[in-house]
């Protein structure tokens, strides 16, 4: 399941050939047709690198756009907001049985509790796993996810693959992510068509009895919390 | 509209390709996309859903072809020459239209924390009455509109079960046409999977599509 990086990197510099590259990935992820990459044709009518910057320019020149807070939010995705945020949500449900209740009954507050809210998570809702109910993320129609709990999503939960699938065979998706669930075991799919977002509080394993609640996070994966993974027991000793 | 982008229950997509230590960007420019498609948000132009709307409008082939943020790109150029932002020539130039005017941002780097911290909520503290209750049956509108909508095509026509009302929020299909935002009650409809797919479904299984109260009648 691990896209080939060298795979893209050779049509990405075959596309933009003659084309300055500025980037050491100038062809994203992502693309919904891969399967064009094999053909080696030149499917990319220019770099994305080079019209983005173009458009940049453009736009601070006509003062539409401060490239400062285009750093600013950058930044903010790339260092400030992203699962480890999730990841402590989690951890404080599993050792606070009263948080946890906030958290199921009122996402928006108990999340907020840890300082935790805002852009694409304005309305969270969190849904449990249990022995008898696994639960699974998708926005068939976009891209919805929660950011501030697990910052941008990656390519694979935009792509049409997880997109298409995940509502007619959740079966089958988790199947892929190496996760098999029993056939007693109900899968509740939520499809994010609205503005709430969905945040799934995974099974505690068993094991790590008296972690500390950062121990606890440290074990606690995107994932999991997207529903596509459980979480391992811990081996002894293991992330001390 | 009945778009590629309307996925659900789509086959022949392929497999999922999870790549590992995922960096947040892929490129410098993917980063760049994203920080400025926000950016051009902050001019209060367009809103959220005419966003969605304007990357469904991108033609099927291309739609497919394009990674993730082409789309975004793609997208707000187009919001951009319909506000008059920008013109077509300085797009393709990448220079400013001589005697063009120069404005001065309003979305600068400090107001950027306080952006993400408050979000923009799309929950409206209104009184508007619910049609449905939770437990109550109910049917997805067998609709398609040619606009915008958050109503999937998998669903319409099918029975579902409300499972819970979340309260009164922006009607998607008039807001991204800039005909209002008609607030009124989302509620999650509990979908029995086989309901929606057949017998080839697992029994146990179910699906849960957050839907305004315009998407659906009482079953």
């Amino acid at each position: 399941m691990t896209t080939s990086r060298r795979d893209l990197l050779t049509t990405a510099l075959s596309a933009a050939a003659g084309v300055a590259v500025t980037s050491n990935h100038p062809r994203a992820h992502g693309t919904d047709h891969d399967h064009a990459h094999d053909h080696g044709h030149q499917d990319v009518p220019s770099d994305p690198a080079l019209r983005v910057k173009a458009l940049e320019s453009l736009l601070v020149a006509k003062g539409l756009v401060d490239r400062a807070a285009v750093d600013a939010l950058i930044d903010t995705y790339e260092h400030k907001v992203g699962p480890r945020n999730g990841a402590r949500v989690v951890a404080r449900a599993w050792t606070d049985r009263a948080y946890k209740q906030r958290l199921l009954s009122d996402a928006d507050a108990a999340i907020a509790e840890l300082g935790y809210g805002g852009l694409q998570g304005e309305h969270m809702v969190v849904v449990e796993n249990t022995a008898n109910v696994h639960n699974l993320v998708v926005c068939t129609l976009c891209s919805c996810y929660p950011w501030p709990v697990l910052g941008l999503p990656p390519v694979w939960y935009k792509s049409a693959p997880y997109r298409s699938r995940a509502v007619i065979d959740p079966r089958g998706v988790l199947g892929e992510f190496g996760l098999e669930i029993d056939e007693n075991v109900e899968v509740r799919v939520w499809d994010s068509t609205a503005e709430l977002r969905y945040l799934v509080l995974p099974e505690r394993p068993g094991g790590g009895d008296g972690w500390s609640e950062e121990k606890l996070a440290a074990m606690v994966t995107r994932n999991a919390m997207i529903g596509v993974a459980k979480i391992a027991t811990p081996v002894h000793g293991d992330r001390a | 509209m009945n778009g590629v982008h309307d996925m659900g229950g789509m086959h022949g997509m392929g497999a999922i390709k999870e790549e590992k230590d995922e960096p947040v960007f892929h490129a410098t420019w993917e980063g760049r996309a994203y920080g400025v498609t926000r950016a051009m948000g902050g001019w209060r132009l367009w809103n959220l859903d005419a966003t969605r709307f304007q990357r469904e409008l991108i033609a099927p082939v291309d739609y497919f072809r394009m990674s993730y943020y082409e789309r975004w790109i793609a997208g707000l150029v187009e919001l951009m020459l319909k506000n008059n932002l920008v013109t077509r020539a300085e797009i393709e130039s990448g220079k400013s239209d001589s005697g063009a005017p120069v404005r001065t941002p309003t979305f600068t780097a400090d107001k950027v924390a306080a952006f993400v911290s408050k979000g923009m909520p799309a929950r409206r503290d209104v009184t508007v009455a619910a049609s449905f209750r939770a437990n109550q049956r109910v049917r997805a509108r067998n609709m398609n509109p040619m606009g915008h909508t958050r109503l999937p095509r998998y669903v319409r026509g099918k029975v579902g079960t409300v499972d819970r009302d979340h309260g009164i929020f922006v009607f998607p299909d008039t807001n991204a046409h800039f005909n209002g935002e008609k607030p009124q009650h989302v509620y999650s409809v509990r979908f029995v999977a086989r309901d929606v797919w057949g017998a080839e479904a697992s029994p146990r299984d179910s699906i849960y599509v957050d839907m305004w109260d315009d998407y659906l009648e009482p079953a």
